[in-house]
């Protein structure tokens, strides 16, 4: 069963404790656990851009496309057998530290 | 014959119930197939006479039926084959429980999942475990019988699509999970309690027994020896307790109730659920208000405000304290509570209070606290109780005054 686990950023004003050497730490167990499917990490908030089309007219706007507390920063895509397994790996992301959250989601089944 | 299956029924359900899922993997189908079986019984029962063991019929044909509706929807099928196979695991057999494997415990922390809403879990908890139908536990809640479907739907439906798994935590995760399942039979005890809807407390002392069987950890134990204390005053909670009959308090479910609290504390460090426990048995142990042991109630409480420091709690240390060191000093306890913004709406401060100041002499600051109590109010039973505080005050106030 595939999970997205979204990876928000707190937007506190206290600087983020974790550092990238957890981050590599984290991504290497998924790793070596074998459960990693993909995932990427989002270039900085002032580079997202939001299209709509409303009938037919195209509108460009700049910034993401909802005004949230937290910000997208990232995600990562699980293999694992359940929830119980998937909410276990969100608490270990360092994301879900310093006032930061991991929103795991299922991966819709259409099959 | 009608009373006899659905008696039996309602008695084996979870058991039923519990069994299916973990076999098919699916709480739906589950559900289905054990109301299958029921009508199935109901069928034939009369005509041959009830099984020596009815619960392993209803559980064999129960079987048979999903096993059809299993061939007869292939896709169904190995969506529900791939689940199986993902949930296979190492864990000890379970004890047979008349006949069957009881796999209840799986399911009492399924239903009581964090990832699900608070209130969708208790709703599940009866649904499942206690085998309530749909209508009985809207009425537990005191919603509407479309709103519980609907919730106890999403909440099934969340299980399934987001794969809520039928386990028992191992014990590195059983800390963080056991709470929230003694929480969600805890809250139904409070809320059939509270409301004078002792069935619904039955009911939650009916899971806790079950819960204790499958799981003996010292909390458990607890939380058991705890709604047995509470459930022996029956019938006498109208009345403050320092006027209450004792007498008329069950000696059974006390002694019962005690010796679990004395487990809960044996052991380990104690926690929240064991030590309000040892304060109902030091409560039903007293004769009378004045031979209650007030110095260990207050040190309990201590404990209990250290493991979970919220205002009720320190509300109910200022009461103990009051017996303890006199109305004067439960007064300033609560006089710095009122300060709480938490307790600003809660009623049980201004009846305390009131009390105290009643005792004090202080009658007409003790009607007025009677009089916020009564407006805070959000039971019958707790306005019945501060009406007949009220009553008595004004019987016992001097003409003129």
């Amino acid at each position: 069963m595939k999970y997205m686990l979204l990876i928000y950023a707190g937007t506190g004003v206290t600087e983020p404790e974790c550092t990238v050497e957890d981050w590599q730490a984290w991504d290497k167990a998924l790793h070596d656990a074998g459960v990693k499917v993909s995932g990427e990490s989002l270039a900085d908030l002032v580079t997202a851009t939001t299209v709509q089309v409303t009938g037919g007219d195209t509108t460009v706007t700049d910034g993401p496309f909802a005004e949230t507390r937290e910000l997208l920063g990232g995600f990562v895509v699980i293999d694992v057998p359940d929830l119980d397994v998937a909410l276990d790996w969100a608490a270990r992301s360092p994301g879900a530290r310093d006032g930061g959250a991991v929103e795991v989601r299922p991966i819709a089944d259409f099959g | 014959m009608r009373d006899r299956v659905e008696a039996v029924f309602r008695e084996e359900h979870g058991l039923l119930l519990a069994a299916l899922v973990h076999r098919f993997g699916d709480l739906d189908l589950a559900e289905e197939v054990a109301s299958d079986a029921v009508e199935a019984a109901l069928r034939t029962w009369p005509r041959d006479g009830v099984p020596t063991r009815p619960g392993a019929w209803l559980m064999t044909t129960a079987r048979r039926k999903a096993i059809d509706r299993l061939r007869r929807d292939r896709t169904y099928a190995d969506r529900l084959a791939v689940l199986a196979a993902e949930g296979e695991r190492h864990e000890p057999a379970p004890e047979l429980t008349d006949g069957l494997p009881d796999e209840r415990l799986r399911l009492f922390f399924t239903c009581a999942h964090p990832a699900l809403p608070a209130d969708h879990r208790a709703a599940l908890t009866l649904r499942c475990l206690a085998g309530l139908e749909t209508p009985e536990v809207a009425r537990a809640f005191l919603v509407p019988t479309a709103t519980m479907a609907q919730r106890i739907v999403r909440a099934k439906k969340k299980i399934r699509y987001a794969r809520i798994p039928f386990r028992v935590p191992g014990p590195d995760e059983l800390p963080g999970r056991l709470p929230g399942v003694l929480q969600v039979v805890y809250l139904l005890f409070t809320t059939g309690y509270a409301d004078e809807r002792l069935d619904l407390a039955d009911e939650a002392v009916r899971l806790g027994r079950i819960l204790h069987r499958l799981l003996p950890e010292r909390e458990v134990a607890g939380l058991l020896g705890l709604m047995l204390l509470t459930r022996a005053r029956r019938g006498t909670r109208l009345v403050p307790l320092e006027e209450q009959d004792r007498t008329r308090w069950d000696a059974d479910l006390i002694a019962e109730g005690t010796a679990l609290a004395e487990a809960a504390l044996t052991g380990g460090p104690p926690g929240p659920y064991g030590v309000q426990a040892a304060i109902a048995a030091l409560h039903a142990e007293a004769p009378d208000p004045a031979g209650t042991d007030w110095p260990q109630i207050v040190a309990l409480y201590d404990v209990l405000l250290h493991l979970a420091p919220t205002p009720v709690v320190a509300l109910n240390r200022a009461a103990a304290v009051a017996m303890r060191d006199g109305p004067e000093a439960g007064l300033r306890l609560l006089d710095a509570l009122a300060e709480d913004p938490a307790l600003r709406t809660y009623p049980l401060l201004p009846a305390a209070r009131a009390d105290l100041l009643e005792r004090l002499g202080r009658t007409a600051e003790a009607e007025a606290a009677y009089r916020a109590a009564l407006a805070l109010a959000d039971t019958d039973t707790e306005r019945t109780r501060l009406r007949n505080r009220l009553d008595r005050i004004g019987r016992d106030r001097p003409v003129g005054e």
